[in-house]
């Protein structure tokens, strides 16, 4: 099934005209849907609940979109997606935005024709291995084999890494990351390897995931972030300034629980946020108001960084890399003027 | 209406009305909305790609793939080409095909002879059999199998020891690799000419019988000249012949041949279940066949072994080729199922990760439909070409 939709979307790639021209958010608001590419199998980033209920941090991102175009944060549809068949959905208009804790490279950025936004979440390769092998380093694993998902820069990042170390490798790929997942539940790899966001949150649907640990090194840069497609600068500014508008609120000490206080702050940065001074949204082809209605209805960046991965959420991930600049950390916005 | 009759003049029509005018009119007409359609899809798809500034072209094919394949028949590393593991690929599907088109061809027409036993016990089971297997999505069956291969198997270290230094465990089967030493050619040479040797035999033997009514021994000569000629030259050679055994290491066993239980896995569902379908295959064919045919073979004094094979299944060939060509078919197209399952196939080698890493969908997938057109196409052409030959010969 998953190959005739890759293959219904290379053609609908080819045959339909001007799939991607400027008019994404005309599209999307006579739609009255935001079509949102999302990871249906990784805790803390896109995942269904059994009532179909999505959660996770690019679930989250996706309806901060969503609610900055409608005010109203449920207007999304999410298109669950393979690792491998994203971009080909991208890239022949099937989903607006792809939030899929996709790694930013820069032969994705360049020949596939697609834009990346900010990054929405830092993150590197690590593995998982069994206890019981008593292995302390990835450097030990030579001769291994490895439980690796297709289509990811995980899968290359994991040959260069064994090239580069000398060591032997034996790779097992799968197009789907559940079925990864069971293959080393199963014993068939000694090693797992992904995002080390995605460890955690693998480790968590394993039999005995008290069996299992991470391996302390990382082993590649993975700055995830949403994509858009190439030729439509608007929408591109609209996913950017999103995720700026979330991490400006919470350096602004604005969540989604004070917001509405906050409107009536004199502070003239979280005047022009959240569009009572300036306007700042009309340049964006969205209401003076979206950036007020992305916190109230989804939350700012730490809101929905505690919430889906962080200490509020089983994964216990602390913020590290993701902190703001002015704690040590990556995430930076430009201001609002 | 070749034929005038009474000297009667064709009647004078206009060009717009006359239908052999009319109708290579239309076809002229179809054809080039056709090729229309086919132009505008092309420079369309190309004009779209430049607009969104997408890579096309088949640049990439020596570009370096960087990643890892754990099932190669050539020489593959990470540092090959995608053109290479393209390639890989390619034979992986090929070697899963043809050995699974020989397995389900045999267990097809065993389960096929066994549903038209007159045993019930036989019977019964060669037609449950059926039903089940040909019932059921080959997907589900071929996760099926898989689970069922890796769950049932011990983990490494706990690895079941098999004879001659072999080792079952759920990584896969490892045994013995021969490797031929200096002189081992001559061993090839001879089974080569056990081969040549047979065939001439048996074209001798049918020859003669056909003139004195005289049988040869053709299968013990046969067997004499295929296996003992090369079994004699190989102990003459003073058995060129060494074995890499498979290794414990770490995590892996090192060394000797491979199988994986991917391979497994998938050959088992493909062959399981593409013989329930030429087992039915089978079964129509020689009931096809009128029952008059055997009893005038009774008749003539001939046991029923030799009647099933001299003239039951000759005459059922004719109706069972056709069918079986398109059973071999899906199996090969069946088997691009491997990428449930973790087999390296083409598709999951070249559709899945080298379009994923390279982008470049139209051109990888119009390559992946040309070689499975090709491989089909090749079938189809030596199954017809086989059916022309044991097309029944009127005298």
């Amino acid at each position: 099934m998953k190959r005739l939709l890759s293959l219904a979307f290379a053609a609908a790639v080819g045959l339909t005209a001007s799939a991607a021209s400027a008019q994404t958010l005309n599209t999307v608001k006579q739609r009255g849907v935001l079509n949102c590419g999302s990871n249906g199998s990784l805790a803390g980033f896109g995942l269904p609940d059994a009532q179909g209920n999505w959660t996770g941090l690019d679930v989250d991102f996706c309806r901060a979109v969503a609610a900055a175009i409608f005010n109203d944060a449920s207007k999304v549809k999410f298109v669950p997606l393979t690792a491998k068949d994203r971009f080909t959905a991208l890239q022949s208009g099937e989903v607006d935005v792809l939030a899929r804790n996709t790694t930013w490279t820069s032969s994705r950025d360049t020949s596939l024709g697609l834009n990346f936004g900010p990054v929405n979440y830092y993150d590197g390769q690590g593995f998982l291995v069994r206890k019981s092998l008593k292995v302390n380093s990835a450097l030990e694993l030579n001769d291994a084999a490895v439980c690796v998902q297709q289509g990811t820069t995980t899968e290359l990042n994991l040959a260069d890494y064994f090239r580069a170390n000398k060591m032997k490798l034996k790779t097992v790929t799968f197009a789907a990351a559940d079925e990864t997942v069971k293959a080393y539940d199963a014993g068939r790899c000694d090693a797992f390897t992904t995002d080390a966001s995605g460890l955690y949150a693998e480790r968590l649907r394993l039999a005995n995931p008290a069996d299992h640990i991470v391996l302390p090194e990382i082993i590649s840069k993975e700055p995830l972030g949403p994509v858009v497609r190439h030729g439509d600068d608007q929408w591109f500014d609209i996913v950017k300034w999103t995720h700026y508008a979330m991490i400006n609120a919470e350096e602004l000490g604005i969540t989604k629980a004070n917001v509405d206080d906050m409107k009536k702050s004199d502070n003239p940065d979280i005047k022009r946020l959240l569009g009572t001074e300036g306007k700042h949204g009309e340049a964006l082809g969205l209401s003076n108001d979206w950036a007020y209605q992305i916190v109230k209805l989804v939350g700012n960046y730490s809101d929905i960084f505690e919430k889906n991965v962080g200490m509020a959420s089983p994964l216990k991930i602390a913020r590290g890399q993701n902190a703001l600049w002015t704690k040590g950390g990556l995430q930076y916005a430009p201001p609002v003027r | 209406m070749s034929v005038t009759t009474g000297g009667m003049e064709k009647p004078k029509v206009s060009p717009l009305y006359d239908p052999r005018i009319r109708s290579i009119a239309y076809q002229v007409l179809l054809c080039a909305i056709i090729v229309f359609l086919i132009y505008s899809a092309i420079s369309n798809a190309a004009e779209n790609l430049q607009k969104a500034r997408i890579a096309s072209g088949f640049g990439f094919w020596e570009n370096t793939a960087g990643f890892d394949i754990s099932q190669s028949l050539i020489e593959y590393s990470t540092a090959s080409s995608y053109g290479r593991a393209f390639w890989v690929g390619l034979l992986n599907t090929l070697l899963v095909a043809a050995i699974g088109i020989v397995l389900a061809t045999i267990l097809g027409f065993i389960v096929g002879i066994m549903r038209l036993s007159k045993n019930f016990v036989v019977s019964r089971v060669a037609s449950g059999y059926v039903e089940l297997i040909r019932n059921l999505p080959l997907l589900l069956q071929l996760l099926f199998w898989y689970n069922a291969v890796l769950k049932a198997l011990p983990e490494m270290r706990d690895s079941i020891n098999l004879p001659w230094g072999s080792f079952l465990n759920n990584r896969g089967l490892f045994f013995p690799q021969p490797v031929g030493q200096p002189g081992f050619n001559a061993v090839w040479i001879a089974l080569l000419i056990g081969l040549i040797g047979s065939i001439a035999f048996r074209y001798w033997a049918k020859k003669r019988q056909e003139q004195t009514g005289q049988q040869a021994p053709v299968f013990l000569v046969s067997l004499a000249l295929i296996a003992g000629l090369p079994l004699v030259v190989f102990l003459a050679m003073g058995s060129p012949l060494q074995f890499v055994f498979p290794e414990r290491g770490r995590f892996n066993i090192r060394g000797g041949v491979e199988i994986l239980p991917e391979f497994v896995a998938l050959l088992f569902g493909l062959v399981i279940y593409t013989a329930s379908f030429i087992a039915e295959v089978v079964r129509a064919g020689i009931l096809a066949v009128s029952n008059g045919q055997t009893e005038a073979s009774y008749s003539l004094g001939m046991r029923p072994g030799p009647t099933l094979r001299l003239v039951v299944v000759p005459q059922a060939m004719r109706v069972i080729i056709p069918p079986l060509t398109s059973q071999y078919l899906n199996l090969t197209k069946n088997s691009s199922l491997a990428v449930a399952i973790g087999y390296p196939d083409l598709v999951q080698i070249f559709t899945g990760t080298v379009l994923n890493q390279t982008g470049q969908a139209v051109e990888v997938v119009a390559i992946t439909m040309a070689v499975y057109l090709s491989i089909s196409i090749t079938t189809s052409l030596f199954m017809n070409w086989y059916n022309s030959r044991i097309a029944l010969v009127e005298r």
